[in-house]
């Protein structure tokens, strides 16, 4: 099976417009960001830097650029640089956002872009925060395939529609956008977290998993998914563009269903 | 300062260091030290999938796949270690499937399969469909799969934890034909931990690398910021050599002045390439398979087009691939990451219009050279008992001077396995070697002399200026010329290297400091890539000389290996000693390598 619809045109005219293009524009911000360093003062501050950049530059230039051209010592954690690691969500002019995918245009640069630490977890350094918290509430939910009777010598069969069934949970990059955008969290600690809830449906609606029951039961918990308020913030803030309020109120009804 | 103890230590915790872990860690008390928490690691940003000779969708088996690999990396693969790698290929895909991968799947429920660059069937009379795949997030699949797993295992990680030196004795023995060597052994290793900037040392009887590529060489990579060759620069830094550094791949599609990664499963999946004029011209380079020709020859092609004036845009600097004939949803349901990144990064839109592309830096095919058990070498011959290598940082060799699409998430789990299982054997009856004395002196000298300089030069300064002299004079076209200017260039930002200053001087996070030491890995690692590549007079693989631009098996049908020796010279660079190693032969005879 090709996949390929029609056999394309060995050459074909292209338009003049292809590939946009022309000079890349620059533009002048104000990044306002928010400082901590415990090693200095216990007192948050916030600090504001003018800067220079292109039209395809995202956050994470303009991180870098302070970083690496005026301040060194501000701090924040970032690796792929294009959205698929989950080391940089940031709360960008008040909403939990990935530095790298943000794109400088798309945001308002006639005013400051503010930058700070996502909410709910213990900052440790400028925009870095103390993940344990996080990934503890995902180890709780057995992240993982359990699956009972003998495996098969070949691999397991599983429809494409079951496969699809869970798709979208599979994304997840565990960011953290979610948890710390939701206001339960903010108040309540303790709360697993959209994170963690989406990680569970990833595995509750496999059709080769035969832990669901377990996990159900953790997520029936006081922390679990009944402390969601359906805000909608994680849903808003997932880079991933998940369905994380769907995923949980689809992990809720299975703990309903199973009770009757 | 602390001590801790364990039988395994691996270092890294990307698909190697994690593969090896959840088999090293049900057998031997194992760490895993990694400078990312384990799901940051850039297997997580592998796209197009993993191939296997499955034969799920159509005829195919192992035997094929190891000529493929062979023939790809232009002969100069070792080609029993290919051999293993599509065996056991066979299994890791199982296996993968079993701890939980969500593999798209056929009509049928199997695992489903997809075309890639230079996989064929029956030795090149057609493409073939081998590449296992998870939609294109294959890589983001198996990272976190592998996480999973080692969660339930229960595997011990130390998170943000930067290993900075490798512990090594070295020991008076004698051949078996009676001369006098060094043996070295492995100690341990010293990590220092992010968060609080304290240095840990940890003794182990097997040490694992696992610390991936070294892509920020260049400026215009798919590589992530982190990938430093901090593995390589260790390893090179106490005398273990480098194997073929002189092999890096350009991916040919790299979103134009991004470098973020196209997957080649786009070409897979029916996109192609046009020209300016709209012309598919890699009918003109390939005419058996075109689009799907070898990574190297396809960037090459992609490069020569725009040079000879044949580029598209403004600058006309780039190509473009077209997907405009596949259905929108067929995109979406088997390609949606890579044309989300063409919507957020460029603008544009896969659907209707084609996407600028261009070569971007992409994987070492060199690196630390190992055996076919993980096990790393000293010399051509010599193991160092308990240390191990897998992964992009190792060199086993079965890429040899290209790697093939899919080869590299296979031989993550191929040989992050072997290196896992073999290195807890190892450590249930060997004993710990003594650390030496003082053991972390070396690194707390290394920290001191970036941490107090007092010098005016910038770190990003000199990275900025290193990586665009590597795309300049390094990348798929070069030329002695070019080489030797690159040299020259490295040669002066390891000058202005020694006159640099950071800022942050404090404990917690300082990342400017750990920028400060991952460049010093990057300037070693461009030193030896490019003295290899000006040695190698031959084009061969992703290494493309125009002054010799025929592949010349009589003189140059083996590795290079590069020693730091003090004492030594090559290519006029002081410290660097140059070596070969045969190429191990099987049952292929080298051939003219056409598509
Ligand atoms: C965009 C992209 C797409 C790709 N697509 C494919 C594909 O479709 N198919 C395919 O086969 N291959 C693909 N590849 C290649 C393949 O993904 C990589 O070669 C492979 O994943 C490398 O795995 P690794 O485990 O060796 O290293 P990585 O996954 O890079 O992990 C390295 C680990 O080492 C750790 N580390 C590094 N330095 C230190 C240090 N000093 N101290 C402690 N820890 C350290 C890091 O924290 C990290 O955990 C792709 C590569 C890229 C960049
Ligand atoms: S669900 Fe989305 S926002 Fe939440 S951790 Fe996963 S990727 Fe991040
Ligand atoms: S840096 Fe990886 S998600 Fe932003």
């Amino acid at each position: 099976m090709s996949a390929s619809t029609v056999e394309p045109a060995s050459k074909v005219e292209l338009p003049a417009s292809v590939g946009g293009g022309g000079e890349i524009p620059t533009f002048d911000i104000t990044l306002r960001v928010r400082r901590y360093n415990p090693e200095v003062s216990e007192e948050s501050h916030w600090d504001e830097y003018q800067l220079t950049m292109y039209g395809t530059d995202r956050v994470l230039d303009a991180l870098h650029k302070v970083k690496w051209e005026l301040d060194g010592s501000l701090s924040f954690r970032r690796s792929c640089a294009h959205g698929v690691c989950g080391s940089d969500a940031m709360r960008i002019n008040g909403r939990n956002r990935l530095a790298c995918k943000t794109l400088l245009k798309d945001l308002d640069t006639s005013k400051p872009i503010t930058v700070e630490p996502i909410k709910g977890l213990p900052v440790e350094k400028d925009l870095i925060v103390d993940m344990e918290p996080f990934f503890q509430s995902y180890r709780e939910i057995m992240p993982f395939l359990i699956s009972k009777g003998h495996a098969p010598t070949k691999e397991r069969l599983q429809s494409a529609e079951d496969r699809e069934r869970f798709d979208d949970t599979t994304k997840c990059i565990l960011c953290a956008a979610c948890t710390s955008s939701c206001p339960v969290f903010w108040t309540d600690g303790q709360y697993f977290g959209p994170a963690a809830i989406v990680n569970a449906h990833r595995f509750i609606f496999d059709s080769r998993d035969d832990a669901g029951d377990m996990r159900l039961e953790i997520l029936n918990d006081k922390e679990g998914v009944w402390r969601c308020r359906t805000v909608f913030n994680c849903t808003e803030a997932c880079p991933r563009g998940i369905q994380v309020t769907k995923a949980i109120s689809e992990v809720k009804q299975a703990i309903l269903a199973r009770q009757f | 300062m602390q001590v801790h103890k364990y039988d395994v230590v691996i270092v890294g915790a990307g698909g190697a260091g994690m593969r090896a872990a959840i088999e090293s860690g049900q057998r031997a008390r194992t760490a895993v030290l990694t400078k990312l928490y384990p799901t940051r690691s850039h297997t997580g940003a592998a796209q197009g999938g993993m191939c296997a000779a499955l034969a799920n969708v159509e005829e195919d088996n192992w035997e094929w796949h190891t000529f493929d690999t062979v023939k790809g990396g232009d002969y100069l693969v070792d080609q029993d270690a290919a051999e293993v790698m599509a065996k056991e290929a066979i299994d890791a895909v199982l296996d993968l499937e079993k701890m939980g991968l969500p593999f798209n799947r056929t009509p049928e429920g199997r695992i489903d399969q997809r075309r890639f660059g230079g996989h064929t069937r029956d030795h090149g009379k057609a493409p073939v469909r081998r590449a296992c795949y998870a939609a294109d997030r294959t890589g983001h699949m198996i990272l976190q799969t592998l996480y999973q797993n080692c969660v339930k295992h229960n595997v011990e990680f130390y998170n943000e934890y930067y290993v900075l030196d490798l512990l090594i004795v070295e020991e008076d023995a004698v051949r078996e034909d009676g001369t006098a060597y060094k043996q070295k052994r492995v100690a341990g290793v010293v990590s220092y931990d992010l968060a609080s900037g304290e240095l840990h040392v940890f003794q182990a009887k097997a040490v694992i690398f696992a610390t991936g590529g070294a892509g920020k060489v260049f400026k215009t990579t798919s590589n992530a910021h982190t990938l430093t060759g901090d593995g390589m620069g260790i390893a090179f830094r106490r005398g273990i050599p480098l194997e073929d550094m002189e092999f890096f791949q350009f991916h040919p599609t790299g979103l134009a002045g991004l470098g973020i990664l196209l997957s080649e499963a786009a070409r897979g999946e029916g996109a192609i390439l046009r020209n300016s004029e709209g012309e598919r011209f890699m009918e003109r380079y390939a005419p058996t398979i075109k689009d799907l020709a070898p990574r190297d020859i396809v960037a090459r092609s992609m490069a020569n087009e725009v040079r000879e004036g044949r580029g598209a845009g403004p600058n006309k600097d780039y190509v473009l691939l077209d997907l405009t004939h596949l259905e929108p949803a067929h995109i979406d349901a088997k390609l949606p990451d890579i044309t989300e990144f063409a919507r957020t990064y460029l603008g544009v839109e896969p659907y209707t219009e084609p996407v600028p592309v261009y070569p971007t830096a992409h994987y070492a095919m060199g690196g630390v050279p190992t055996n076919i058990k993980g096990e790393v070498l000293q010399d051509n011959d010599t193991i160092i008992p308990g240390l191990y290598a897998a992964g992009e940082v190792a060199c086993v060799s079965v890429h040899g001077s290209n790697r093939l699409g899919t080869n590299s998430l296979l031989d993550i789990n191929v040989f992050g396995k072997r290196s896992g299982i073999n290195a807890a054997e190892y450590a249930k009856t060997a004993d710990y070697v003594e650390l030496p004395e003082n053991p972390a002196n070396e690194t707390i000298a290394l920290l001191d002399s970036v941490r107090n300089a007092s010098g005016t030069e910038r770190i990003a300064s000199i990275r900025a200026d290193l990586q665009e002299t590597m795309d300049t004079n390094m990348q798929v076209f070069r030329t002695a010329d070019s080489i030797a200017k690159a040299l020259s260039d490295i040669e002066a930002l390891r000058e202005r290297y020694r006159n640099i200053s950071i800022q942050d001087k404090g404990k917690r996070f300082n990342l400017d400091l750990l920028e400060a030491v991952e460049l010093g890995f990057l300037l070693d690692l461009a030193q030896v890539m490019t003295v290899a590549a000006l040695h190698r007079k031959e084009s061969r693989g992703g290494h493309y000389r125009e002054d010799f631009p025929n592949r010349d098996d009589a003189n140059w049908m083996k590795h290079t290996m590069l020693y730091k020796d003090d004492a030594a010279e090559t290519e006029g660079i002081k410290g660097l000693r140059f070596g070969t190693k045969p190429v191990a032969f099987t049952r292929y005879e080298p051939m003219e390598r056409k598509y």
